[in-house]
């Protein structure tokens, strides 16, 4: 049995923890509401640019002169896998869970005999998927210096995938990231980005509406546009369902940490009993062999 | 009478305004937008947005970057990417 002393120890050892695991899933529910209400403003946006690309792409018949970005490279054979991760532990399973749908995915491309590459966003993705796959990492996006990857974010990594896919680096393009259903749940979701899978929202229009220029160009114009809506879409679902998930795994940890001192206060009580009644017998003894 | 008019962004709606009349800066040239204008699509250069409240109010300038405009039955909607102003 561990001495009274080491007791006393243990205990403060975990009592610190849970400090720290306390102060967390407090810091993570102030930046949780944050997340959430970001990624509700950005909502209005995001629909009202589906609906113009829903309404665009239904009149604009896919050709070989369509842009690229929304007809593809006419080839199958290079996945990018754009992986966005958080920048922070502390969060459970959350960045595990979405490298584990990353990996599926690119064992399921790879056994259909085609080529991987990973464009890695935030910082814990990285050692994971450049364990298991150290020549496929094609770029790496730091998000560090950052405080939360906003829109002038999602403008770069668009740009630079946008510079990729022009190269002829990759073919088809999926974004992994988190969808946030609760503080509870986050989803892993996959998707695809390139090319641009055209929205299936059916607008019925009676109006003739008038382009200018032509809906060919304005649907050029619009496709990067839509690429970083996306982007900007899941970086902000990834921040709430990061908040969410440390928040979860941080209330488990604390509440852990409080069951494991108060048994480890019964433990350190009942040496010490046990002591104190050992010290009685000895002396009673000695007092009785007098 | 009045023209629905809303400016939104990535990160935020900017603007939800009944005003009298918008002028854009189209890519093809500037446009003015009151209400009851016919369905109407463009892609929009960079430069000043112009909201008048009122008729024969002084404008009011909004920088827009990287913008859209959707004029349809509900009103004016500009979707741009950076706002200024």
């Amino acid at each position: 049995m561990a001495s009274l002393k080491e007791l006393k120890g243990r205990i403060n050892s975990v009592k610190s923890t849970q400090k720290i695991t306390k102060a967390k899933q407090m810091v993570s529910a102030a930046k949780l509401r944050k997340a959430q209400a970001n990624a509700e403003a950005a909502r209005p946006y995001a629909a009202r640019l589906a609906q113009v690309m829903g309404s665009l792409a239904g009149k604009v018949t896919v050709s070989e002169n369509s842009p690229k970005l929304l007809a593809g490279t006419g080839k199958d054979q290079v996945h990018l896998l754009v992986v966005a991760n958080s920048d922070k532990g502390l969060c459970g399973a959350f960045n595990s869970n979405i490298v584990k749908a990353a990996r599926l995915k690119a064992k399921e491309l790879e056994a259909a005999g085609k080529t991987v590459l990973f464009y890695l966003i935030g910082r814990k993705g990285r050692p994971v998927i450049r364990r298991v796959y150290p020549k496929a990492i094609a770029a790496m996006f730091d998000t560090t210096d950052v405080r939360e990857p906003g829109y002038a974010e999602a403008e770069r990594v668009a740009a630079e995938l946008v510079a990729m896919y022009d190269e002829g680096k990759f073919d088809v393009a999926h974004l992994f990231y988190s969808k946030f259903r609760s503080a509870l749940l986050q989803e892993p979701t996959s998707q695809q980005i390139i090319p641009v899978p055209a929205p299936k929202i059916e607008v019925a229009s009676d109006a003739v509406v008038e382009y200018e220029p032509d809906e060919e160009e304005i649907l050029a114009a619009l496709l990067p546009r839509f690429l970083k809506t996306q982007l900007f879409g899941a970086l902000l679902e990834n921040q709430a369902s990061e908040q969410g998930a440390s928040m979860t795994a941080m209330d488990n940890a604390t509440r852990n940490a409080g069951d494991l001192i108060n048994k480890l206060t019964i433990q350190y009580n009942r040496s010490r009993q046990a002591a104190i009644t050992t010290e009685l017998i000895e002396i009673i003894a000695g007092a009785e062999a007098l | 009478m009045a023209l629905h008019f809303e400016l939104v962004t990535p990160a935020r709606l900017v603007r939800s305004d009944d005003v009298y009349m918008v002028v854009v800066p189209g890519s093809e040239g500037e446009f003015g937008v009151l209400e009851g204008h016919a369905p109407f699509m463009s892609t929009i250069k960079d430069g000043p947005l112009k909201v008048y409240r009122t008729e024969g109010a002084a404008p009011e300038e909004i920088q827009v970057q990287g913008g859209f405009a959707e004029v349809s039955a509900n009103g004016l909607t500009v979707l741009a990417e950076h706002v200024e102003g």
